[in-house]
């Protein structure tokens, strides 16, 4: 529900193709769910809220999203300990010292003005704040990055962001936003976040990418790697999400492996190859040791067999 | 003295307000926490809406006296009895109200649908402890403190279906110590350590201008916890009194995971924060399939730590592992599973409830490869094992166990040997070990 006396931006998209067109001449390739998810928020005016594993390019679409329509992007990052003097607001202690020094002096049989102490000048804006201000490029987008790594209590703290676009400072009253920025809010799920909070966004499953829209990626990503190369690294990654991993690799470890290729001059998968640059694709040292070796050397094999086959198959 | 109170309530009466004030006691004696607002609220409620029709009736004492989901199916039985069931108003009214019993109830009285409520009757009322000495339940004579007593030290799979029940009431109000860890947060504190720069100016500003500094410290908050529970067919004994325990757990805090494995795994940690614990095992009965099966220990954990482990063991989370650990067709792959669920937690508890004799020794190659993947191994199969459990839990982490370090050496040393073990010598280690349970 758009609140009153809140100015309704100019809808950013006006259908879903549109959102998938302009992301992706951005270079960014937006599955469907995702697209309709984004196209609800913006039209909806509400947050949305994005989990998934590490590396499926969850804060890339914030970055997108603020390229293409030309928005600040305001970010900020979540971690353990985080409160609202690093996220929301903090006041500027030592000029309220100086101001309360300075008053001193200049009337010294007078009380000093104290009630003054708190004034809006003396406020110091961190991200929370800074996206509910009016800004001459529209409203920004706000990027509420791996919300998972913050307390609940910082949780609890966005709920009246979230759902009335303001944020109250005991000292000062009320700040509400002119504008609600777009809000994205990303979570690797390293725990539950509260259904109060998911209630109050779209919610999107980012997942790992089919194998026609990852090599349309790398496409994208890594053009100095020919087409051969990128479908062999596309169709290994691919069949190494099957696996059971302790940790599947994600679309950024994909485009990290095939820009590495290309700078060891690799032109197509051989064994040693993907063996020496297995920790590209793999972080955890179980997982490594599972793969390398002969286990490679069979994905890889049935990855070429493949492959010729669908060659075979379309000449 | 009372008088007659109506058994129906199709016509209004004068005497709405008192069984609307017999109601609300009946409801507090069953738990539910609700004041004296609630109460007027309620009678205001019931005379607005009229008591004409029974379901509006229901409806306005719901929106008065409900103030979470949980105490639902709770209340809608209570309602049931109270309001419709005229024999038992006369004798809950006998039972909440102190006066001299009225002779002549008969134990044919309680309905069926009644044992729940029996049951949660005859949990001390935690709300007035006057009312506890007044209350007299005549349907429920066992319990008692010599009881209780000899109740704490019998293993749970010898007890009878009565005394099960009395432990599930014994382990619903166990008051566990959970580890904690320092938060990175603070709170005002004139003993801490940290400069509170805002609270300070906020001092000075009424204080006009005097800036007296004020101090913060860090606070502490409980380390999540998850359980993994064993519900295969050598468990059966123990799986529903530890669903009793889960349960138990998961009100006392605030941030518990907990999976049941067999043949599968499943996660009942919505299912568990029902406030009700009969509700809470009910909807975990419906949930698992796999009861009283077969156990795939390695199958299991290797899920978890796939699925699950890195969803619920941020933050330092304390892990209990549930189970006897005989798993007939161990893999190899049990131990890479175990370590790495070790690895992603800060104490890995194994509660067995085999360990309850002393000659208790790590035989079968699945226990012995478990052992060596945990920091505690400690015995669960009675009220005593549990409460000692419960009050340690805080300090676990600081603390060494030599007879497991003892048992874990060993059981590297048959590691290494154990390829030289025929696989009919493994067997009947397990068989020895599956008789001693017997």
């Amino acid at each position: 529900m758009l609140k009153k006396g809140f100015v309704k931006p100019m809808s950013a998209f006006d259908t879903v193709e549109a959102v998938q067109q302009e992301l992706g001449s951005a270079g960014y390739i937006a599955s469907d769910g995702l697209a309709v998810s984004l196209f609800l928020a913006l039209a909806k005016q509400r947050a949305l809220f994005l989990e998934g594993e590490a590396g499926v390019g969850k804060t890339e679409i914030a970055k997108m999203l603020a390229r293409v329509l030309d928005r600040d992007l305001i970010r900020l990052q979540c971690y353990e300990g985080l409160d609202i003097n690093q996220a929301a607001y903090e006041w500027n202690y030592a000029r309220q010292l100086v101001d309360i020094q300075a008053q001193r002096q200049s009337a010294t049989n007078e009380k000093p003005d104290a009630d003054n102490l708190f004034r809006e000048d003396f406020l110091i804006e961190r991200p929370l704040l800074r996206a509910l201000r009016a800004n001459p490029r529209g409203a920004p987008i706000l990027l509420i990055d791996e919300i998972d790594r913050a307390d609940e209590a910082f949780e609890a703290y966005l709920l009246e962001l979230l759902s009335d676009w303001q944020i109250s400072i005991p000292e000062l009253g009320t700040i509400a936003a002119a504008t609600p920025p777009i809000v994205i809010i990303t979570s690797n799920r390293t725990r539950e976040i509260h259904d109060a909070l998911k209630r109050r966004c779209f919610y999107h499953w980012v997942d790992y990418p089919s194998r026609e829209v990852e090599r349309e990626i790398l496409a994208l990503k890594a053009p100095e790697a020919g087409a051969v190369l990128q479908a062999q690294v596309v169709d290994f990654v691919q069949t190494l999400r099957g696996q059971q991993l302790f940790k599947s690799p994600g679309v950024a470890e994909t485009i990290d492996w095939a820009q590495a290729l290309v700078e060891l001059n690799c032109v197509a998968l051989d064994p040693q190859t993907v063996d020496s640059t297995m920790g590209v694709l793999l972080k955890y040292q179980d997982d490594i040791s599972r793969i390398q070796g002969s286990e490679a050397a069979r994905i890889l094999s049935e990855v070429q067999a493949a492959l010729v086959q669908g060659e075979l198959s379309r000449a | 003295m009372i008088e007659t109170v109506p058994t129906r309530i199709s016509h209004p009466t004068p005497k709405l307000d008192q069984n609307i004030m017999l109601f609300v006691r009946l409801l507090r004696a069953i738990g539910l926490k609700l004041g004296s607002a609630s109460m007027l609220e309620a009678i205001d409620a019931a005379k607005t809406v009229g008591v004409a029709d029974k379901d509006f009736l229901y409806h306005a004492l719901v929106s008065c006296l409900i103030k979470r989901r949980e105490d639902k199916p709770l209340f809608d039985q209570a309602f049931y009895l109270f309001w419709q069931n005229p024999k038992f108003h006369e004798r809950i009214r006998d039972l909440i109200l102190p006066r001299i019993k009225a002779a002549g109830h008969q134990q044919e009285d309680v309905e069926p649908m009644l044992r729940r409520l029996s049951d949660a009757l005859a949990d001390p009322p935690d709300d007035p402890p006057n009312m506890a000495e007044d209350v007299e339940i005549d349907f429920d004579t066992e319990g008692t403190a010599a009881d209780t007593d000899r109740l704490q030290h019998k293993d749970f799979e010898m007890m009878s279906a009565a005394e099960i029940r009395h432990a599930e009431q014994a382990i619903a109000n166990l008051q566990p110590k959970l580890p904690r860890r320092s938060a990175r947060r603070s709170k005002l504190s004139s003993r801490g350590q940290l400069i509170a720069m805002r609270a300070a100016l906020q001092h000075a500003e009424r204080q006009g201008g005097m800036v007296i500094p004020k101090f913060r410290s860090v606070i502490t908050k409980p380390r999540p916890l998850v359980i993994l529970c064993d519900i295969s067919g050598s468990m059966e004994h123990y799986s529903r009194i530890m669903l009793h325990f889960i349960h138990a757990l998961t009100r006392n805090h605030p941030q518990v995971s907990s999976f049941l494995f067999g043949t599968r795994l499943t996660n009942i940690s919505r299912q568990m924060r029902h406030r009700d614990v009969d509700e809470a095992v009910q909807s975990v009965s419906h949930l698992v399939d796999d009861w009283s099966g077969g156990t795939r220990i390695s199958a299991s954990l290797e899920t978890f730590n796939h699925r699950w482990s890195r969803r619920v063991m941020g933050q330092g989370a304390i892990t209990l592992l549930i189970t006897d650990g005989l798993d007939r067709n161990p893999d190899d792959a049990l131990g890479i599973h175990m370590e790495r669920l070790h690895k992603s937690t800060a104490t890995l508890l194994w509660l067995n409830p085999l360990l309850r004799f002393d000659g208790f020794a790590p035989k079968s190659h699945s226990v012995r490869t478990m052992i060596q993947h945990v920091d505690h191994f400690l015995p669960i199969h009675s009220l005593q094992a549990m409460t000692d459990l419960t009050a340690s839990l805080a300090k676990m982490q600081t603390q060494r166990d030599a007879k497991l370090a003892e048992w874990q050496a060993a059981a590297r040393r048959a590691s290494l040997a154990a390829d030289l073990v025929p696989a009919y010598a493994q067997e009947s280690a397990y068989a020895q070990e599956k008789g001693h349970t017997a």
